[in-house]
């Protein structure tokens, strides 16, 4: 892996500044959005005292899981000395920090005092997972940085190995706090399951796979560089593999908690009667964006096809940002139950509503607009990209 | 009964009285204080309440939830839709799903000695005081709802929109959690809570759990009572007989 040369992208067309553009519009829409929703109060969104986190929720915890599952690539390319994967571990530590700023905007603009955002970093509760998680997002910015600084400084490539480890061994404790947030939530019965932490790993695996190969393709495609087989079909088998798993730990889990009497209310909610969470969760998530991609990647009919992997890995986003809306919006939507074995009548319970606004979208879609304009500038201001992943430089493993 | 205070509310108090109360109105004060007194509120109690819901008629929650929102201030929300307006105190009926019978409670904080909302709230903003009660810092509270999301109880609110003539006793604010008190600011001048004041008989019980001479601790020693949620063994301040 001696000669693969990195080069910035020019930067320059139409194109180029028209995505700049498109994205800046929506991320100026998102900030738009965060002000007349924190000048006017949250009673402007679909939030409620039920229903506390909406949509912008589903995106920022999206995003940052998906940051994690970004730098998979490097990850494999330090742990596992796969050189294969060599020349993508600097836009792997790119678009992991790129989407964790993104997922980070829009969890801090949809806070109810953003303006004490100090406070959070200044007054910590050391038995809460998210006091920890905070600590874990800001580290998880330092520990890439550095990877990423003793990747291009060539003096210091020598130590990007351990680096990688570092922060391979991060990104695992950072999904696994954010996994946390709702497997140890006593209080809902949809929650409260120890299985969302390895869960939510793997989740991040196949989200911010998903992300970093549209990503890959696209700058190749659109600055005409040579992007071969190699690394795609490996990419793709990976993810094949990440998708497969995933459905494999939601079927763990639902089954699990199908095992628990007390779990099977919320079980039935979710999988046969909930409406909505029903329907989103086996045409969104399973079928959309579960078995569908899964077909994509390995049915020989589709298999080595670009487009193909460029449609499954869309595909895999939508269904992740869906089966993040069951978890999170399911999950707070079912009543707790307050009085076992007995019925409430009047004062709490029933299916609580929530239609999200659209200053709560347009906030979530900011954060994805935020994460891919960093990565937009960033590999024209610096080398990112190697200039060619041809078959015969990148084939050296 | 003792007018306690620790260290933190009587910093609390002094500051408040000096720059909080004349800035109320504009909502930017928004902690909860206590009276002046200077003795530190001390684990040697436990505050606490016994509803008997045989006794309590629906009247008398009608009573309790306006006595509270009279007392703190909540309730008359402008914008926010049901779902959306602060409820500190609930009515709430229950039907036995066996044997029919039905049974009116009155649900709020329920103060509990392993309170979930103190444990996953990231800056300290929620917390317990020795006496037992559980209160929100709104000077700490960043508006994350994560104890909101833990409170096996439903008991907590968040305020939706800017509010207008507030009590100066309850600052609240836009953006941050709030929740059942246990009227703190009266309970450490001896006084009863708002809503145990507001019902007639003896179903609603307020006092030192641990005072063994106490209404609440002997009438506890002789009938039937039940925390909700008992399974969550967080050991709550508020009991309930007859459910």
């Amino acid at each position: 892996m001696s000669n693969i040369r990195f080069e910035q992208i020019e930067g320059k067309s139409l194109g180029f500044y028209a995505l700049i553009a498109g994205l800046g519009g929506l991320v100026l829409a998102a900030l738009g959005s965060a002000y007349y929703m924190e000048h006017h109060g949250h009673f402007v969104t679909g939030m409620s005292n039920r229903i506390v986190w909406g949509m912008p929720h589903v995106f920022a915890l999206f995003l940052i899981v998906a940051a994690s599952g970004a730098l998979n690539v490097a990850s494999i390319s330090s742990v596992f000395n796969k050189k294969l994967y060599k020349p993508l571990s600097r836009l792997s530590g790119l678009v992991a920090l790129s989407l964790l700023a993104g997922g980070l905007m829009v969890l801090v603009l949809d806070l109810g005092r953003p303006d004490r955002l100090i406070i959070a970093m200044t007054e910590y509760n050391f038995k809460s997972i998210f006091a920890w998680n905070i600590i874990l997002y800001n580290g998880f910015f330092v520990v890439v940085a550095v990877y990423l600084w003793l990747l291009f400084e060539r003096r210091m490539n020598k130590f990007s190995r351990k680096a990688g480890l570092v922060a391979f061994g991060w990104r695992l404790i950072l999904t696994t706090g954010t996994g946390s947030i709702f497997g140890f939530l006593v209080a809902k019965q949809a929650y409260d399951a120890v299985i969302m932490a390895p869960m939510f790993i793997i989740m991040s695996f196949a989200f911010g796979l998903a992300f970093f190969i549209l990503i890959l393709m696209a700058s190749y495609q659109w600055t005409n560089r040579p992007l071969e087989d190699a690394v795609v079909n490996r990419l793709s088998n990976l993810l094949g593999v990440f998708v497969v798993a995933v459905m494999y730990f939601v079927a763990v889990y639902h089954l699990g908690n199908l095992y628990l009497a007390e779990n099977t209310g919320v079980e039935n909610f979710i999988l046969f009667d909930g409406g909505i969470y029903t329907k989103l969760f086996w045409y969104g998530q399973i079928i959309l964006g579960g078995l569908t991609p899964t077909v994509l990647i390995y049915h020989p009919a589709t298999k080595g096809n670009r487009s193909m992997l460029g449609l499954a890995s869309v595909l895999i986003i939508i269904g992740g940002l869906i089966q993040l809306y069951v978890i999170i919006i399911g999950g707070q939507a079912y009543p707790m139950e307050l009085f076992p074995g007995k019925e409430i009548l009047e004062g709490y319970g029933g299916v609580a509503q929530y239609s999200a606004s659209l200053p709560e979208i347009f906030l979530g879609i900011g954060g994805v607009a935020l994460a891919i304009i960093a990565v937009t500038f960033l590999v024209k201001l610096l080398a990112f990209l190697p200039e060619s992943l041809a078959d015969n430089a990148a084939q050296n493993k | 009964m003792n007018k306690t205070l620790n260290r933190r509310d009587f910093i609390k108090t002094m500051s408040a009285t000096t720059i909080g109360v004349a800035t109320v109105a504009s909502g930017i004060t928004l902690t909860t204080f206590a009276s002046t007194n200077k003795v530190p509120v001390t684990n040697e109690k436990r505050w606490g309440m016994l509803i008997d819901t045989n006794k309590l008629t629906e009247a008398d929650i009608d009573g309790m939830v306006s006595a509270c929102q009279k007392e703190q201030g909540w309730g008359s929300e402008l914008y926010s839709t049901g779902n959306q307006k602060p409820g500190w105190i609930k009515k709430l009926k229950v039907k036995d799903k066996a044997t029919g019978k039905v049974s009116n409670l009155a649900l709020m904080c329920q103060h509990c000695e392993e309170p979930p909302c103190v444990d996953v709230c990231p800056t300290n903003a929620s917390m317990k005081r020795e006496d037992g009660i559980v209160l929100v810092d709104k000077h700490l509270c960043i508006g994350c709802r994560y104890c909101m999301m833990a409170c096996p109880y439903d008991a907590r609110s968040f305020v939706h929109e800017t509010l207008r003539n507030q009590k100066e006793h309850m600052p609240r604010g836009k953006g941050t959690v709030e929740s059942c008190t246990m009227c703190v600011h009266k309970v450490d001048k001896g006084e009863v809570p708002a809503c145990v004041a507001s019902v007639n008989s003896d179903a609603v019980i307020f006092g030192d759990l641990y005072d063994v001479s106490s209404k609440i601790n002997q009438t506890l020693k002789t009938v039937q009572s039940a925390q909700i949620r008992a399974d969550l063994n967080l050991n709550t301040g508020i009991r309930y007989s007859g459910i």
